[in-house]
């Protein structure tokens, strides 16, 4: 869904005259792309976590499911010259900013046609083509990168925004405070959005953090910090509609909170020993994906029959991403070398 | 000839590389109207403008970060950190994220950042702002690091590292800020990853960078006076290291001194030893390897003392004299 820079975004009438903004400022077609993104996100790692418990993929991975509302909503309507900079925990985010699961899958399964033509794995997967300028397996490490990017945005005179993707965790990290108030003094175009789990990784926010929210750290920035419920797509849009505008049009950084959850461990290694079934259960039940299939049903913008279909779609896609990757080329060792420099000095 | 001192050199290397390219811009503590801590930002600031000479706030984390995301960009940062020691604070972004993005990415994309790195003792400043750290930056693949000696070689080496692709640190020795020497107007490039033989000799070479080669130069002349002919080595790139330069040279001295100001342990000169023991010039040798490094201490306040944890020349020409007399 993302939209040339000049192009005005399509409008379709308003479907009630009580409807909410995300639904009457998207049209249908953007609405069910950002429903494909989703049931691609979500089946992009169920896939992943197969693979990888079949013992076709090696090293760790960081599972999104139950955030998938954040990661699209956030995305969805970004332009292609915007940027983003997401975590450990990014799949969605780079789905979300228009990566195709097929390079992804290779990416995963360490082969040339990855994005990162298998140098990156899980935890990097990044398209500078696209404004994706890569997922990070340092907690708080996108965080000044995104400031860095809003910088040059401003110096180059660019009405594009940095998108900054962090969790709760990452928060509690020195470059969380530094990033903050250098947007906040140099009035970047960067939208903060910490994706709050609640864990950083079986930390609680409880145990780490000495305020109720992160979005009550925003006054001492003195930037707005908006909360949201991450699993509702039309409130993670609506917040990003007004934090989009307020960045392109000059007047400063916004920190978005969406309260969420991942259903799975924080990573291979997780027992799940720090929180509860019932926990996890309960959340499961807040389900982004199909609750934003009834809110787009009970909006007459899709029938079960579409919402199948869409569904289905994916399945396709994904499967055929899968087989990309598994059919891709293994690199070389002698490639080993290859591109620390852009210019080796021998 | 004209001449300027180390510091103008680079002030005019940074305002050269601004006036012709407009993706260049400076960030930095106190660098606006300040000037800098060491002087080097000077006027930039009245020059070019708050937009392109920007003050941080004391950051040193999220500068650095700010500098790598701007490169991402499409922008050409270059970073002062007010002095190297405070690179610890963004030792993330350096290592973990300029140096390892373009390959983590496949290389879809790179980094064109350049951090400013004033180092060394001799300032009696202690062991927060003394440190000569150099080697452990070039520890790390992705990086290049360099360190001029001259305000020739300032100039033409921060204007390579500018216009170079990849992340480069550049440290600047700050006893040499105000050594003067010839520095030509017109920009030029001294390229990154060669050394200079600053002093052609028959008996030994000594490889050194930044301010030892000075003091390699100094005990040099004074050996001279005794018939001992020294060859000096200017290093200038810790990485990539010149080798063959070198090897060439030892292989006509046979004998070899690698003098260094960072801890002796595991430094510049394990590297340089351990490249000529791996190489045919080994087989040239008429004595063992020298080091002269950096005493095993943090760099401390006392003038008296601070003296004796790097090589001075006294000590350079003493042995020097051991290893040319010694086993001849």
């Amino acid at each position: 869904m993302t939209s040339s820079p000049k192009k005005p975004a399509p409008r379709t009438p308003v479907l009630h005259p009580n409807v909410r903004p995300f639904y009457a400022q998207h049209s249908p077609d953007e609405l069910k792309e950002a429903l494909r993104r989703m049931h691609l996100v979500r089946k992009f790692e169920e896939t992943a976590e197969d693979s990888y418990i079949r013992g076709l993929t090696h090293g760790t991975m960081h599972l999104s499911i139950g955030q998938e509302a954040s990661a699209v909503g956030t995305t969805m309507s970004l332009r292609k010259t915007d940027y983003i900079t997401s975590t450990h925990r990014g799949h969605g985010h780079c789905i979300g900013k228009g990566a195709e699961a097929k390079y992804m899958f290779a990416e995963f399964f360490g082969k040339e046609e990855g994005y990162c033509r298998g140098r990156g794995g899980s935890m990097h997967i990044a398209d500078p083509e696209s404004g994706n300028l890569g997922a990070n397996g340092i907690v708080g490490g996108g965080l000044p990168i995104a400031v860095g990017a809003a910088l040059a945005i401003k110096q180059q005179k660019r009405d594009d925004v940095a998108v900054c993707f962090f969790g709760d965790g990452a928060s509690n990290e020195g470059a969380f405070h530094e990033s903050l108030n250098m947007a906040a003094i140099w009035k970047l175009p960067v939208i903060f959005v910490c994706e709050n789990n609640g864990y950083g990784m079986s930390v609680s926010t409880k145990r780490s953090m000495a305020v109720a929210n992160v979005a009550d750290r925003a006054p001492a920035y003195n930037m707005p910090g908006v909360i949201v419920d991450g699993n509702n797509m039309a409130d993670v849009v609506e917040a990003m509609m007004v934090a989009t505008a307020r960045a392109r049009g000059g007047e400063g950084p916004t920190l978005i909170e969406c309260k969420t959850y991942r259903t799975r461990g924080h990573s291979r290694s997780d027992r799940n020993k720090y929180r509860t079934k019932e926990e996890i259960e309960e959340w499961k039940l807040r389900d982004p994906i199909p609750h934003f299939v009834n809110e787009l049903i009970s909006h007459g913008i899709l029938d079960a029959t579409e919402a199948d279909t869409i569904e289905k779609s994916v399945d396709a896609e994904i499967k055929a991403g899968f087989d990309f990757a598994v059919a891709g080329t293994n690199p070389t060792p002698q490639s080993l070398t290859r591109d620390v420099y852009a210019r080796e000095i021998v | 000839m004209r001449e300027l001192s180390f510091a103008q050199a680079l002030n005019e290397a940074l305002a050269q590389a601004m006036e012709t390219d407009p993706r260049v811009f400076i960030m930095g503590e106190d660098i606006g109207v300040y000037g800098g801590a060491f002087g080097v930002t000077g006027d930039l600031v009245h020059r070019f403008g708050e937009d392109r000479v920007i003050d941080t706030p004391i950051a040193e984390l999220g500068g650095a970060g700010a500098a790598v995301g701007a490169a991402l960009a499409g922008s050409r940062p270059i970073l002062e950190f007010q002095f190297s020691d405070f690179a610890g604070l963004a030792i993330e972004q350096i290592v973990n994220q300029a140096a390892k993005i373009r390959y983590m990415l496949g290389g879809k994309t790179h980094v064109p950042v350049v951090f400013r790195m004033p180092s060394g003792s001799g300032t009696g400043a202690a062991a927060q702002h003394s440190q000569s750290l150099e080697a452990w930056f070039g520890h790390v693949p992705g990086l290049k690091v360099i360190q001029p000696s001259t305000p020739h070689d300032a100039k033409g080496m921060l204007l390579a590292a500018i216009e170079d692709p990849d992340p480069v640190l550049i440290f600047e020795h700050k006893l040499l800020y105000k050594i003067k020497g010839h520095v030509p107007e017109e920009q030029y490039l001294v390229p990154i990853g060669k050394a200079a033989v600053v002093r052609a000799g028959q008996h030994a070479t000594v490889v050194g960078s930044a301010i030892m080669v000075h003091r390699a130069l100094e005990a040099a002349e004074i050996l001279a006076a005794e018939g001992i002919d020294i060859e000096v080595i200017d290093l200038r790139s810790i990485r990539p290291i010149d080798t063959a330069t070198i090897i060439a040279s030892v292989k006509k001295t046979t004998r070899l001194c690698c003098i260094y100001e960072g801890v002796k342990t595991l430094g510049i000169g394990a590297e340089v030893s351990a490249l000529i023991a791996e190489s045919e010039a080994f087989d040239y040798l008429d004595a063992p390897i020298m080091r002269l490094g950096g005493a095993e201490s943090p760099i401390p306040y006392s003038p008296i003392l601070e003296k004796a944890a790097v090589p001075q020349t006294d000590i350079i020409v003493a042995a020097l004299r051991n290893l040319v007399k010694g086993q001849s």
